[in-house]
Order: structure tokens, then sequence, then C-alpha cells
């Protein structure tokens, strides 16, 4: 009997009987954390993109880009959304804009590190078939540098899925919700499921993007082989 | 504009400069925890990542430690660590180490495998052994990214650091944890400056560090050959 009392009392890794009852629940924090996540990562890409085309057209705003955004890349996110907390308030916007700071410094640098990869030979040979520099931009360069866009949206996309848990400590946190939540109640369920839940969401966006670049690159796969 | 004026005071109020829940204090926890991580990171990271570069086998796990300590939320791990050692120092430091090994053990095995093959051969060539190749040619030449890899850790673990408050530890968190909870916005304001202060501080510091560590030849070589920036996983996780 005592026995039983104290299997009661001692907390399994997963409840079933709870996840079965709370599934709209994790459901919810499984949106929440999509819908931050896409609009760290599309705000991110709508913004660096121009930025990145500036910097590479104009080469001295280059270092005065890239240095301010390192600097912004040193503070820890806990720290920004603090400072920005009297402004903005418990709210998306505060969440929104570390992480959109974020990923503009990751992709800013991918773009240019692709940009910067283009063959001269590539660019004299579209010059000479007479492209303009805009329509050669658009074209022949950007489209050669996806690789490497890809590769810092992978980046971006997988380390915005694990900094969006922190948002609990301001009321969001999407997954990180239910982490926060197995924190105060010291109960394990949703801080398990949770956890589980954002690592496997983290690899399969990661597989997603890698798939879409298979795609939007299929010259690469010819040269593979 | 306020706030700003309100955080300006408190920082000047003697008040927070000393005692328990001063400033002093809490940069020492704050510290304490982050050096004592690092160290252990490094300690177990290193020769994993330098025995996996030398050895060239298993590449994939040392990518795959990488990927995956980025994809394990840091909270979490915070987090779990709390659920299994319960309250104190241990279980923060326990999620400080793991976050602090993946981007060291990365960043070594790279700097380990991008030793040029040549000079490899032209070590075994002058009759070098396999360990003082290893020790004397090979670890000098890898020894900037394995610093830049440091750096990271460093910095990653010294901004987690700050959420050990959310499970009671000490360290600068605590004035963002506290004043979060008490809704004391100039307190809050001020422990994110401290924090971000910190963060900055640590990642001058360490390139500095960086830069003297870094042999005379190699850097030579760096300048003549403006080599490209060899940074692998440049990413962060919190």
């Amino acid at each position: 009997m005592a026995y039983h009392v104290f299997l009661a009392y001692i907390d399994p890794w997963i409840n079933w009987d709870w996840l079965s009852t709370h599934i709209p629940l994790v459901v919810a924090a499984l949106e929440q954390h999509l819908e931050l996540t896409a609009i760290a990562v599309g705000g991110g890409l709508a913004i660096s993109l121009p930025l990145a085309l500036i910097a590479h057209r104009r080469p001295r705003f280059r270092l005065p880009l890239l240095t301010t955004a390192g600097i912004f890349y040193t503070i820890p996110s806990i720290a920004l959304f603090a400072l920005l907390i009297p402004y903005t308030g418990l709210t998306g916007t505060t969440a929104e804009i570390p992480l959109i700071g974020y990923n503009v410094l990751i992709l800013v640098r991918n773009i240019l590190v692709g940009l910067d990869a283009v063959p001269p030979e590539v660019r004299d040979a579209a010059d000479g078939m007479g492209y303009r520099p805009t329509a050669r931009l658009l074209r022949i360069e950007l489209p050669l540098a996806l690789p490497s866009i890809f590769a810092g949206l992978r980046v971006a996309t997988v380390s915005t899925i694990g900094i969006i848990t922190i948002t609990a400590v301001i009321g969001l946190g999407g997954l990180g919700q239910l982490i926060y939540k197995g924190l105060i109640e010291n109960f394990h369920t949703p801080l398990v499921v949770a956890t589980v839940l954002s690592v496997v969401l983290a690899f399969v966006a990661d597989i997603g993007l890698a798939g879409a670049q298979r795609i939007a690159v299929p010259w690469a796969r010819a040269e593979s082989r | 504009m306020s706030i700003l004026t309100d955080v300006w005071r408190w920082f000047a109020n003697l008040d927070h400069w000393s005692g328990s829940d001063g400033i002093p204090v809490r940069l020492q926890e704050h510290l304490h925890l982050s050096i004592e991580s690092v160290l252990i990171g490094a300690l177990i990271a290193l020769p994993i990542g330098i025995a996996l570069g030398h050895f060239g086998r298993f590449g994939n796990l040392a990518i795959n430690i990488s990927n995956v300590g980025r994809a394990l939320p840091s909270f979490a791990i915070l987090v779990i660590a709390f659920q299994i050692f319960g309250l104190g120092d241990l279980p923060i430091v326990i999620a400080l180490v793991a976050l602090a090994i993946p981007p060291m053990v990365t960043n070594t095995y790279v700097a380990m495998r991008e030793v040029d093959p040549d000079v490899r051969d032209a070590a075994r060539g002058m009759g070098y052994r396999q360990l003082a190749q290893l020790l004397r040619i090979e670890l000098p030449l890898a020894v900037p990214l394995i610093m830049a890899g440091i750096r990271l850790s460093a910095v990653q673990v010294v901004a987690t650091a700050t959420l050990g408050a959310l499970i009671a530890g000490g360290g600068f968190g605590r004035y963002i944890i506290d004043g979060l909870a008490q809704q004391d916005y100039t307190k809050l304001v001020a422990g994110a400056l401290l924090v971000a202060a910190l963060a900055f501080s640590t990642e001058i510091s360490l390139s500095m560090l960086e830069r003297i560590l870094v042999p005379r030849g190699i850097r030579l070589l760096k300048q003549g050959a403006s080599a490209g920036q060899g940074n692998p996983s440049h990413a962060r996780s919190i």
C-alpha cells in the first residue's frame, strides 16, 4: 500500500493520460512555434536580401553592415527581450525583433558569400550576352548564390526554433510554454513532449529546406553525379 | 526616456553595488558558473575534436553532434537538468557544459582537418612521430579555429547562464527574472544591459586571447594569403 502511494508520487517522464487529454494544448503551442519561426525567418530574409544586394553593389556599406549586425548578434536574446519589454511589452513584437535581427546577420553574410563566389567568367559571359547589371544580378548571380543562401536559411531556421522556447519568459514561447509549464508545475510530461517536438521540428525544417534546395538548384544535382 | 533615467539612477545607487544581490556578487556568480562550464566543456570537447580530426574518422559524428546541439533548446536542457538534479549550481553547470561542447567539438574537428595535407606529409618526412606531429605541427596550425570555437561556446554559455535564474540560480539573470516577476522594469533593463555588456566583453577578451595564442608564423601566413573565413558553425542557439 505504502509502495503504491510512493509510486504515485514519482512523476513518470511521460504521462500518457495527461498527454491524451491535452493534445489541443500541445497543438496550439506547436502552431504558435511555427508562426513565430515563420515570421522570424521570413522577416529576416525580407530584410537581409535588399541589404545584402546593396552591400554587394556598394562595397563601402559592407563593413559597417557586417559590423553592426555582428555586434547585435553578440547580445544574448534574453537581454534583448528584456530591453524591449518597457517599450513593446509582452508581445510578439518583443519576441520577433531580436529573432529577425539575428537572422538578418546569418542571411546577409551567407548571401554575400554566395554572391562573391560567382566565378568572374560567368559574370563576363553574362555581360557579353548583353545582360544589364540588375538583370545579371537577379537572373545569373542570385540563382548561383542559392546554395549558400539555403545554407544560411537552414542555420537561421534551426537556431530560431531553439531560441523561441526562451520567449516563454515573456509569455509566448510556443513549445517553450510547455517547458515553462513543466518547470513551474514540476511536471515532466509537458517538458519532455516539448523538448522532443522542438528537436523533431528543427530536423524536419532542416530536411524540408534541404529538399527545397534540391528542387531550386537542379544543376547542383547534375554536377555531383 | 524616463526608463533610461531610472536605469541610470539604478546604477548610480550604491545599494546596488553591495550585498548578496549587489552587482559585484552577481557578476562573480555569473563568471563562476560560466568559466567552470566552459573549462569542463573544453576538457571534454577538445580531446574528442582533436582525436576525430587527427585520425580523420567519424567526421559525420563531429558534424552531427553540432547539429543535434543546435536543435536542442538550451532552455529545455536547463529545465531537464533541474528536474533530475534539483536545486543548486549542478544542473546549471551540466546544462551549460552540454551547451558548450558541440561548437568546440565541431570547430576543433574542422580545424584539425584543415591542416594542409602537404604539411602533414612534410612532418612525416622529417621523421616526426605521430604524437610529435600532432602536438608540434597540427595543433599550432589549428589554434585559430579552435579558439574561435571556444569563443563561440563561451559567449553562448555567458548568455545561457542568465537563464539559470529561472531555476533559482545566481548571476545577472536574477535581475532580469526578478525584474519581470516584480514588474520592475528598471531592474529588468539594468540586468539586460549587464548581461549584454558581459557577453560583449567575453567576445572581445577572447578575441584578444586568440590573437595572443596564435603562433606568429601562422599570423604572417594568414596576412600573406588572406585566408578565407573558416568559421564553420557560427550560429547561436540562445
